[in-house]
């Protein structure tokens, strides 16, 4: 009748576990058959009858095996087929595969995402065989001589994983072949999903570790009346691996942890709940999940960033991101094993806290002046300017100076002090507001003098080069920092980075709600009729039966409760569906929203592609419903009928799929010749949509 | 049949009048003082003034129903609206009637005591704790400042507490009598009130709902009552919760548009049709335009983009520089551009292509969607041209231009397609206000559209127009609407010159929907951005909880009386420490619970629950919102959640008391402490009253006593 009747079999034989599992497993498949048993009707009295059902790993049928070779050989052979087209750099492989060479090269560069992505794809174009000397300065250029497709071929490697992945979750939380079999179909022949698997890219490496994720997540909570035998441990770890994986590619890797998270908080809640479990246990199975899901990613992604910083040791164009110390580490860099002025010693007169200075620009010779004049953008402040020159100025142009944190008296140090500069007229801090001026500042960023005295990161400056005849020199290598500050201040400049990518006013940027309704693609490669064209742009037959299902869901979930609720007579099966639409549909359903909402308030520049982690939850939803859907067709027909309802409208969905992938397929594998609006086009009369621009 | 004795039996709750008669008092005593404009009236008093005036604004801090009730207070109060909110601290007028504008934030204010009084008790706890919330919540010097002016935070609370309040009763009331849902009823007229006072209303408003759905969810798998009576619960509810305060909210808009009906200084961010609707401004010259665009009509052509100014097609005797200062060569004609404000030389002349004269036939010939048109400008009588040349400012688009044939092998393309984008016939005639235009460039298909950069000098900094080969691109920089138009009769240039500079005239009236205007206006207010602004007082929401900055209201202006945002330190720790515990020992409770250990009977531990939902849970809602948010913030914006927090405090005691405590001597000890910690609370308003009132002065050196925490600001006047 339920899950937990099996469980409770388990106590009161104790180690018969194994047995009661087998008995269990032999029902469930009893079930996963129902779809193409023609004795369907007898199947329901048989449940009730001893009432004992357990979704647990499907047996080694020989069908099952060959389902799941086909979707593998198929999911593989359409990420495979024309990898090698277009022979030329497209869309952001102008970055991702030049990070690969900076790998390679082991150039130290600056990116917004962590860094296993581009780790990944730098050593598989190293196997490959890529040494590394191509530039990717910009799309379009051709690759010419140089061995693009070990990376290319390790993108589409994984991305061939995802349908293989979701057909295996679906399996695992409905035991409905045919369920998975949607969802694979959804994946597999889903134009949007081969063209990400396509190029070299971080999202198909993502999207990879997320859904090994949710695989191993799912295969061990199956595990659960099983636990701490080794395949309990060891989806347990791998789920912790492909956790750090996510988040070791990209910071939206965090939305999968928080639903392991929240799963794992269910798991731990439902054990806590169960009286037979002494307290102790519970402690057990909550310190292993502690050392598998929050340890061990955690020692895996600082393990990611030290083999980073390790490989990563000459100056490259990543350098100006990082602060003076930081610098020191790079092999190249000006900063790298030099020696700067400090001293302890009387006899130069050292600048110190409190002190009132002048500072003088060294080219032009006029000094640091501010007055009560509005700054050029930030009106509330004051404007800084250079006044004077050859030493002469007014009082406009004493600073004082004052180490943070610092008490009277204190050295003003290199680089260690953190130092503000308060103008004595009229008290403001000097400021960097961050904000671009415009051409006639050569874009250069803003400083103002800011009334506003509270300490901000804004308003603190350090030294960075020094130079005095009389003081000597100390070397900078005792301020190089250790490896938690590299870590965090990388983390820092990437967080920065990562919401410094502000839309710009101009742009036609992508919105969350274009993205279910598949609105607007993005353009990979051409852009006229003479050139090669991909299009990154979902199937739309797919991503509108995703849509609706979503909707389907909601009603069939809403529906379905309340008619339990109010005490409606529901047989077995009806039951059975229902406990699966709120049990698996409600994990998928949360794994959609997880990684749909967080969108919406995101301050940075949003692209079409980051909907795909959340289309995979869509998907594999859509098979979890329509299955279900079409198994309810007895509902309103006799079940003689309904069984060929369900039936054709299974098929109905595959054909329909395949169909629309054939229509769409040029948008993957590459079109040539006239645009979509023109009748000669390989596209014609399939631009279903204005804000489609192929 | 009149039956006798004639009897009346009425309850009055002593202590809840006693409360209520103190909290009039703290709240309404001498309101007119001080008689000068207190920090943030500054803001509101010009909308009252402006109110009174019925001239139109738009304010992007709320809905309108906040300022609807400021002037309300106003208006009754006789206020004229003639007074220049320019500075805090500036003397009201001798015949100004302070008292009535700053009458109804107090009131709600007061009103609050007992609400918090009532709350407590229909959370089914004792009469002793309902008492103690309500001490907490007279005795809060914050919420005193901040009701006794001109400001709207009390009103909402006010309504956020009557919401709940109302729901409460609802929920509590066992009679299955009618009479319960207008209780229901009234929870949602004040959850509409409170999201139409400021938006921050919405989070209650959620919360409640989200309290409301659990319920009706049990009401639901009531399986004792049939489907039908179900169903009638659940409809009701629906309409109470969702329905009235949806249509409320409109109302408070109706209310708002029909009251401001004049032209103002905001009218530039509304649209054409907008301000057509408006007395005077665009009105006043638009009023008796013809209707219809025909060939021959003189119009100007306004941006439908408000961004970054609100802007006019134009072009002036000017030609485009032959070099940029880049090196990039241009075509050298007349510039076009886009200029913000009125002028003679943003008018134009539509053209049919296949004539020659400029006149308007009788009947005049219409243009219609999708006929190609010339565009001549009145006073150079130069075309709207546009080339394969790539613009000043954005080089990926082409450059407009005035034509003018220099023999340099660079034909005239100026004909331009009418496309209407908001057209809802076929070949819908162009209209003049209401109709959105494309103009496509026939020879190119680029459509013709204001890059909303400024030109250099050499362009007098009026903005660049473009057109751009961007059919797809859905943006309001490349429609255009006619603003004002006449139909031209000059033949000649010259009288054409005089034409321009003479008013249009004729009379019709010309409606724009009340639903068109509101969601205009709505969704103006929704992404209209101010600059963001720094605040000498601005505070961040974790500085809030220890009260680590406090606001000056107001200082006069030569002694040291002086208002300030200050809560009551005492009452406001210990509200904080009372949601620790609470959050602490639900946890408790949840965890042993889990593991089947009863420490509280269930009827206990639903009480304990609810309570958690309805103080916890505002206090979450009204607080964590500001953790995102990127706006200038005041310690202020807490007081809502505050509200909750004093609330808690009492009725958690309580549950210590009657579940937690079993020994008289531990019982007695509480109460002791009790006690003291009211008597602390008390001594501490007490201590902060000058700086609550503005009233008794107070020395320098008794100032620099009361500034308990030095990062406090408290103003000192150089003796």
């Amino acid at each position: 009748m339920d899950k937990a009747d099996c469980p409770s079999q388990n106590k009161t034989k104790d180690f018969s576990t194994l047995r009661n599992r087998k008995i269990c497993a032999s029902k469930a498949q009893q079930s996963s058959f129902s779809l193409l048993s023609k004795h369907k009707n007898v199947q329901p009295a048989e449940m009730s009858k001893d009432g004992t059902q357990l979704p647990s790993p499907p047996g080694h049928e020989p069908r099952n095996k060959t389902l799941l070779i086909l979707v593998v050989v198929l999911s593989f052979s359409t990420r495979f087929y024309k990898l090698a087209e277009p022979p030329h750099v497209c869309w952001d492989e102008t970055h991702f595969g030049k990070m690969g060479s900076y790998y390679i090269n082991r150039t130290f560069f600056f990116d917004v995402h962590p860094p296993l992505g581009k780790m990944l794809i730098g050593f598989a174009g190293f196997m490959a065989g890529y040494d590394g000397t191509f530039p990717f300065i910009k799309p379009g250029d051709k690759y010419e001589e140089h061995n693009y497709l070990g990376m290319r071929g390790f993108c589409a490697a994984l991305g061939s994983c995802l349908p293989i992945f979701a057909y295996l979750i679906v399996m695992e939380l409905s035991q409905a072949q045919s369920a998975a079999l949607i969802t694979a179909s959804l994946l597999i022949f889903d134009t949007g999903c081969i063209t990400i698997s396509q190029y070299i890219l971080l999202d198909p490496i993502l999207m990879f570790f997320i859904m090994a994720a949710v695989l191993s997540m799912i295969k061990f909570n199956q595990q659960k009346y099983r636990p701490f035998t080794a395949p309990w441990w060891m989806w347990l770890v791998l789920c912790g691996a492909n956790l750090s994986g996510a988040v070791g590619v990209k910071f939206v890797g965090l939305f999968i942890i928080v639903l392991v998270g929240l799963n794992t908080i269910s798991d731990l809640w439902v054990l806590l709940g169960d009286l037979n479990l002494s307290l102790v246990d519970v402690l057990k199975h909550f310190l292993a999940r502690v050392a598998g899901l929050i340890l061990l990613p955690l020692f895996l992604y600082v393990t990611i960033f030290a083999v980073h910083f390790v490989v990563l040791n000459k100056s490259g164009p990543g350098d100006g991101f990082f602060s003076s110390a930081f610098q020191s580490r790079l092999i190249g860099n000006n900063l790298h094993n030099v020696s700067m002025p400090e001293s302890e010693s009387r006899t130069p007169v050292l600048v110190r806290h409190g002190d009132i200075i002048r500072l003088e620009h060294k080219e032009t010779t006029r000094n640091l002046h501010a007055h009560r004049q509005e700054a050029p953008l930030t009106k509330k402040h004051f404007q800084v300017t250079g006044y004077g020159i050859n030493g002469s100025g007014d009082s406009n142009d004493l600073w004082r100076v004052e180490v943070c944190g610092g008490q009277r008296g204190d050295l003003v140090k290199v680089l260690r002090s953190k130092v503000r500069f308060l103008h004595k007229a009229t008290g403001c801090v000097l400021y960097s507001s961050g904000k671009t001026l415009p051409k006639w500042g050569w874009e250069q960023v803003e400083v103002t003098c800011s009334p506003y005295l509270k300490e901000s990161p804004s308003s603190q400056w350090n030294i960075e080069d020094h130079f005095h005849p009389e003081l000597p020199n100390i070397s900078l290598s005792v301020l190089k920092p250790n490896f938690l500050e590299i870590l965090l201040e990388s983390h820092i400049v990437m967080i920065k980075g990562n919401s410094g990518l502000k839309p710009k006013d101009n742009e036609m940027n992508s919105k969350p709600w274009h993205w279910p309704i598949n609105y607007q693609g993005l353009r990979f490669s051409g852009v006229n009729e003479t050139e090669y064209r991909v299009y990154l742009l979902g199937n739309p037959v797919v991503w509108w039966i995703n849509l609706a299902s979503l909707g389907l869901y909601v009603i069939m979930v809403a529906v379905a409760s309340i008619a339990i609720k109010r005490g409606l007579p529901l047989n077995q099966s009806r039951l059975e569906h229902s406990r699966l639409l709120k049990r698996a549909g409600g994990l998928l359903l949360l794994g959609w929203l997880l990684h749909y909402l967080p969108f919406y308030a995101m301050g940075r520049v949003l692209y079409y592609h980051h909907y795909f982690p959340a289309m995979l939850f869509n998907s594999m939803l859509t098979g979890v419903t329509l299955d279900i859907l079409l198994k309810s067709s007895d509902l309103l027909l006799h079940s003689v009928y309904s069984d060929r309802l369900k039936v054709g409208g299974w098929l109905l969905l595959q054909l329909s799929i395949l169909y629309s992938f054939y229509l769409f397929h040029p948008l993957s594998y590459g079109m040539m010749g006239p645009l979509a609006h023109e009748p000669g086009s390989a596209m014609a009369g399939l631009k279903w949509m204005d804000s489609w621009d192929f | 049949m009149l039956q006798l004795p004639l009897v009346v039996t009425v309850q009055v709750d002593l202590v809840l009048v006693l409360i209520s008669s103190l909290a009039f008092l703290t709240r309404l005593s001498c309101l007119s003082y001080p008689n000068a404009v207190v920090f943030d009236e500054v803001y509101y008093g010009q909308f009252v003034s402006l109110y009174m005036k019925r001239i139109f604004f738009i304010d992007d801090s709320g809905p309108p129903l906040g300022h609807i009730i400021l002037a309300l207070g106003a208006y009754l109060g006789g206020f004229d609206g003639n007074f220049v909110w320019n500075r805090i601290g500036a003397e009201y007028p001798m015949g100004m009637n302070v008292w009535s504008l700053r009458l109804l934030p107090a009131l709600c204010g007061a009103l609050c005591v007992p609400l918090g009084y009532l709350l407590a008790l229909e959370l089914k706890f004792s009469h002793v704790s309902a008492l103690g919330a309500a001490v907490l919540l007279l005795l809060e010097n914050s919420l005193i400042v901040q009701s006794r002016f001109l400001l709207l935070e009390s009103v909402l609370i006010f309504f956020v507490l009557l919401a709940l309040l109302s729901y409460l009763r609802f929920q509590n009331s066992t009679s299955s009598s009618w009479s319960r849902y207008g209780w229901l009823l009234l929870c949602g007229v004040s959850c509409a009130a409170a999201v139409g006072v400021k938006y921050m209303g919405l989070v209650s408003y959620l919360l409640l709902l989200g309290v409301a759905s659990v319920d009706t969810w049990n009401v639901i798998g009531d399986r004792a009552a049939s489907h039908l009576s179900v169903c009638v619960q659940c409809f009701c509810r629906f309409m109470c919760l969702l329905v009235v305060p949806a249509l409320l909210y409109i109302f408070w808009f109706y209310i708002h548009l029909s009251v401001l009906n004049h032209s103002g200084p905001h009218d530039q961010l509304m649209s054409s049709a907008f301000q057509a609707s408006l007395k005077g401004g665009l009105s006043r010259i638009t009023k008796g335009q013809p209707l219809e665009v025909a060939f021959g009509s003189q119009v100007t052509l306004r941006s439908s983009a408000s961004h970054p100014v609100p802007c006019w097609l134009h072009s002036h005797k000017a030609n485009y520089p032959v070099r940029y200062e880049n090196g990039r060569g241009s075509s050298h004609q007349q510039q076009v551009t886009c200029y913000p404000f009125k002028d003679v030389n943003n008018w134009w002349i539509i053209k049919d292509p296949n004539r020659q004269d400029l006149v308007v036939d009788t009947p005049p010939k219409p243009v219609h969607h999708g006929d190609v048109i010339q565009l001549v400008h009145g006073m150079t009588s130069r075309f709207l041209n546009s080339h394969d040349v790539a613009a000043p400012m954005s080089p990926h688009a082409q450059e407009v231009s005035g034509y003018i044939d220099f023999n340099v092998s660079m034909p005239a393309q100026n004909l331009w397609r009418v496309d209407i984008t908001n057209r809802e016939a076929k070949s819908e005639v162009w209209k003049t206000i209401v109709s959105d235009v494309r103009l496509v460039h026939v020879n190119t298909s680029a459509v013709l559209k204001l890059s909303g950069v400024s030109l250099p000098e050499w362009g007098f900094r009026q903005l660049e127009v473009v057109a751009e080969k961007a059919f797809k691109v859905h943006s309001s920089s490349l429609g255009w609407t006619v603003e004002e138009h006449r139909y031209g009769t000059s033949q000649e240039q010259k009288d054409r010159e005089v034409e321009l500079h003479s008013p249009t005239h004729i009379d019709v009236d010309r409606k724009i929907s009340f639903w068109a205007k509101f969601v205009e206006l709505q969704w103006k207010m929704l992404t209209l951005k101010q600059e963001e602004s720094e605040h000498k007082y601005s505070s961040s929401p974790v500085e809030w909880i220890t009260m680590k900055t406090n606001i000056a209201y107001w200082l006069h202006t030569s002694t040291n009386a002086q208002i300030h945002l200050i809560g009551n330190l005492v009452s406001w720790g210990v509200a904080h420490l009372s949601m620790l515990a609470y959050q602490l020992l639900a946890v408790i409770y949840l965890l042993r619970r889990r593991r089947g250990f009863k420490d509280i009977s269930d009827g206990a531990w639903e009480q304990f629950v609810r309570l958690g939902c309805v103080c916890v849970g505002s206090w979450l809602v009204n607080f964590v919102p500001f953790l995102l948010m990127e706006k200038t913030i005041f310690l202020y914006h807490y007081l809502p959640a505050l509200c909750y927090l004093h609330l808690l405090t009492p009725t958690l005691l309580e549950h210590v008391h009657t579940h937690l405590l079993s020994s008289p001597t531990h019982r007695r000890l509480l109460h002791v402490c009790v006690i003291g910690v009211l008597l602390y609370v008390f001594l501490c308003f007490w201590t902060f009253c000058p700086l609550t009132y503005g009233t008794p002065e107070l020395s320098a050196s008794q100032l620099q006593r009361l500034k308990w925490r030095d990062s406090w600001d408290i103003l000192y006047r150089r003796q």
